[in-house]
């Protein structure tokens, strides 16, 4: 039988719904059975490949990299599933927004007494003016909000798109939690 | 005083019959125009009861937008248990382009108060408000100046003309808000405190001023009701169309020959406004639009030049007939621009209080900002469109239900512009940023 | 007053021809969703939330501020309805900082409750991103705007219940906000008794109490219809 290929990715968050995602524990096992991790920060895949059928995304869309690759996964991917708060929301990277992106960057790298104070311009990718949440750059196929989205919905979500069924999560995830 | 023109008006002036011949300032000059004749006939021959039925007859619809009936508000009035009940005038004349009831406050103060004080014998009230914006100081000192002349004369005070009938009026200036012209939030407004709409029903007829039963007309409404007590309410009912009696007060703006104010009977046609009152549009450009009813109105496209303006005919064309601005638009105008326009008025006069008003019509400025500057998807429209709807159907008070008409008629008349400014990144009136833009492109 | 029979989503109901279309309904179990509304403080008919269908009116009618009558025929539930409701909730997400992970308020606010129930998995309408400020001049209290949905239920309880009108709604439209006194910090302010009522009935974060952390202000409302009751409803 063919394996479904799913993929999950980490943009601007904590990991924690990566963490969340490893909190299915046992159950992952009987998922390796029906799924091809293809890309993961959990696998050591360096390219995002072609024809995946499911992506998690976690984090928010903050930088210029994160635009290219979000951009470059929805054409790769079937079904694009905002994971976590950040993803649907923007959560704590949009706290910035309000303010914007440069006085963050004085902040961080200008005002905190470093003892090489400079706003970096190689390695770091470019911040957006405005953090946004991944539906606002490009579609999503199902939002699964939280912070982070207990294991339980996530293996909830997984399963049912496997099964081929469209999940309904209203009772086990809200936004924060 | 307005300044001297030719005026071109086609039939008889009745709100502003007599101009330039009496000094407003005047209690002697308004005499000599048959000043209080209707008052004493009124308060001397007359029962309330009567006063209505002829208010009633007459079919005068209230002139402040909607055109609810007046003797119908009235009556409802007059019927309302509770006491003591109040009359105001709503002075608080906002939108864009409009300046009718300036003119007639300014010009006609005793015939607005002559009006208020004929209603409150017809409604059992004993005190009046007149609430001014506070950005027309003239029309405050001069009804303030007409106040303390009819009180001297006994036309206010204790037993009016030697009746037992007493009525006091006094001003009250609005402090710069538009949404004070809607009607509950005036009465909050006069009442001290924020001027914040509230849901109706109740309906201020029975829960008004203080919570007392409260009739609230417009300022042409009040000066239309002298002559009808004057003249009788069959001439009245003869002049103007079958639901739409009487003549109606415009102020003609915008791109057209002869700004000013007009007054025309009730289903005159827009072309006979705009090309023969007006003397058409200037500088030999085309006729685009004409704007009607303020930030709750719509345009009018040359399509519908021949239909006869009255309060249904302008709602079945998607606007309304407001107050009586009329702000004539020519080839030179870009009807996303002026959508834009309106949506930021509305935007910065709502008071914030309902969620729809509040948050969409900042939402739908931002996303009319975005198509101005060719910024914008067709899914961004369809957002609009559906905000527009959202706003409409549920907001609080007349503001935010009439927000998204500009939006919307231009939409239905004038989508072609929209669908310019989004697909080919271009404004065809060569008015909005996108086309600044792409010239720089292309010279660059 | 008369006692009236009307129908809610087809159920017979019946009432006083004073009561309000919500006050039935949650007698009978009708779940109609609110945020402006707080039973013991004034109607403001402001989040629009609990608008309804009645047979006969081509508006939506507020249930919190409409009079039930004889006859009456009102749905409470309907994909329109639900459409609107949706977009009321979207849009007042979009219109502040709500940022639920690192809310005093997280797992206990009412506009987080409010999207549960109509389904709201992502905000649809364009974020607005305000700059709003937080006040933390007072001693016991602070108010971040960035979590204030301006239902003014701290404006109501303080001026009806508490007697202190402290609160009040300054500036308007989109850069309306609860202010203290006149527009001047909480912690100044003369007219404030200190008595909390405000923070309790704030149905967000917006109010709370110092030194709770994410997710641990509770808050207590009920309070309000029990004062209210207690001294004699005035109406």
């Amino acid at each position: 039988m063919n394996k479904v290929r799913m993929a999950t990715v980490w943009l601007d968050g904590c990991s924690g719904c990566h963490m969340s995602f490893l909190d299915i524990d046992e159950r992952l096992l009987a998922l390796a059975d029906k799924i091809d991790l293809v890309y993961s920060p959990l696998v050591d895949h360096k390219e995002f490949p072609p024809d995946v059928d499911l992506t998690l995304v976690e984090g928010a869309v903050s930088s210029e990299e994160d635009m290219e690759k979000i951009q470059r996964i929805r054409e790769r991917t079937n079904l694009l599933i905002a994971l976590g708060d950040c993803a649907v929301n923007g959560n704590v990277p949009s706290m910035r927004n309000a303010i914007g992106a440069q006085a963050v960057l004085e902040r961080a790298y200008l005002e905190e007494g470093l003892l090489n104070p400079g706003i970096p311009d190689q390695v770091v990718p470019p911040l957006l003016p405005t953090v946004l949440p991944v539906h606002v750059v490009v579609p999503v196929d199902l939002f699964v909000p939280g912070c982070p989205p207990p294991a339980d919905a996530i293996y909830y979500v997984i399963t049912q798109l496997l099964a081929g069924q469209a999940p309904d999560l209203s009772s086990l995830t809200r936004f924060g939690k | 005083m307005i300044e001297e023109r030719p005026l071109y008006i086609p039939e008889q002036n009745i709100v502003l019959e007599h101009n330039h011949e009496i000094d407003p300032e005047q209690l002697d000059d308004y005499f000599k125009i048959d000043g209080f004749a209707a008052l004493n006939h009124v308060l001397t021959e007359m029962t309330p009861p009567e006063v209505i039925d002829q208010l009633s007859r007459s079919g005068l619809r209230g002139r402040g937008g909607a055109g609810y009936p007046t003797g119908l508000k009235w009556q409802t009035v007059a019927k309302a248990q509770g006491s003591p009940k109040y009359v105001i005038c709503n002075g608080d004349e906002g939108d864009p382009g409009a300046f009718m009831d300036r003119n007639v406050m300014e010009a006609y103060p005793f015939k607005v108060l002559e009006g208020m004080t004929i209603a409150a014998y017809a409604i059992g009230a004993s005190q009046g408000f007149i609430y001014v914006r506070a950005e027309y100081p003239l029309a405050v000192q001069r009804l303030k100046n007409a106040i303390r002349q009819m009180e001297k004369h006994n036309y206010l005070g204790k037993n009016i003309a030697g009746t037992p009938f007493s009525f006091d009026i006094d001003v009250r200036l609005g402090a710069g808000a538009f949404v004070c012209g809607e009607e509950t939030a005036l009465i909050a407004s006069i009442e001290g405190r924020r001027g914040n709409p509230r849901p109706r029903p109740p309906y201020p007829a029975e829960h008004g001023l203080f919570g007392c039963p409260t009739l609230i007309n417009n300022v042409e409404t009040f000066a239309n009701v002298a002559p009808i007590l004057r003249n009788g309410a069959e001439w009245f009912a003869s002049i103007g169309t079958e639901k739409s009696k009487g003549t109606k007060v415009f102020a003609l703006s915008g791109r057209i020959a002869r700004a000013g104010l007009i007054e025309v009977p009730m289903g005159t046609t827009l072309r006979e406004i705009v090309f023969e009152i007006g003397g058409g549009i200037p500088d030999g450009k085309a006729y685009k639009a004409v704007q009607t009813g303020g930030p709750s109105g719509g345009c009018i496209p040359s399509d519908y030049l021949d239909v006869p303006v009255d309060y249904e005919s302008l709602l079945n064309l998607g606007s309304f007939m407001g107050s009586g601005g009329m702000i004539v638009m020519d080839e030179t105008s870009c009807m996303v621009d002026v959508a834009r326009y309106f949506m930021e008025f509305c935007m910065s006069e709502s008071c914030g209080k309902c969620v729809p008003c509040r948050v969409g019509t900042a939402q739908m400025y931002q996303l009319l900002t975005k198509i101005v500057h060719g910024d914008a998807t067709l899914n961004d429209l369809a957002l609009l469109e559906t905000l527009c709807d959202m706003v409409r159907t549920t907001s609080l008070c007349g503001l935010g239900q009439g927000a998204p008409n500009p939006v919307m008629s231009t939409l239905r008349y004038f989508r072609d512009e929209y669908i310019a400014h989004i697909v080919e990144k271009r404004c065809p009136a060569g008015v909005c940023p996108v086309h600044k833009h792409v010239q720089q492109e292309v010279s660059a | 007053m008369s006692v009236v029979t009307l129908k809610i989503d087809d159920r017979d109901v019946s009432g006083r021809d004073d009561e309000t279309i919500l006050e039935i309904a949650r007698e009978n179990g009708i779940v109609i969703p609110t945020l402006c509304y707080l039973e013991g403080l004034s109607i403001a008919g402001a989040c629009r939330l609990c608008l309804v269908e009645v047979k006969g009116s081509s508006k939506l009618l507020p249930a919190c501020a409409t009079r039930v009558s004889e006859g009456m025929e009102v749905s409470t539930q309907s994909e329109r309805l639900t459409h609107y409701r949706r977009m009321i909730i979207e849009m007042l997400f979009a219109e502040g900082n709500h940022i639920c992970s690192v809310c005093v308020s997280n797992g206990h606010c009412q506009l987080q409750d409010a999207a549960v129930a109509l389904g709201v998995d992502h905000i649809g309408v364009p974020y607005l991103y305000p700059n709003r400020t937080v006040d933390a001049s007072h001693e016991l209290f602070g108010i971040d705007h960035n979590r204030c949905i301006l239902c003014a239920r701290c404006v109501r309880v303080c001026d009806e219940v508490e007697g202190a009108h402290t609160w009040d709604v300054g500036a308007r439209g989109i850069e309306a906000r609860v202010i203290t006194d006149f527009r001047t910090p909480w912690g100044d302010s003369d007219t404030c008794t200190s008595c909390g009522k405000c923070v309790q009935v704030c149905p967000t974060g917006a109010l709370f109490a110092k030194g709770k952390s994410a997710g641990e202000m509770m808050k207590q409302s009920e309070f309000v219809q029990y004062l209210v009751a207690m001294r004699g409803r005035q109406s």
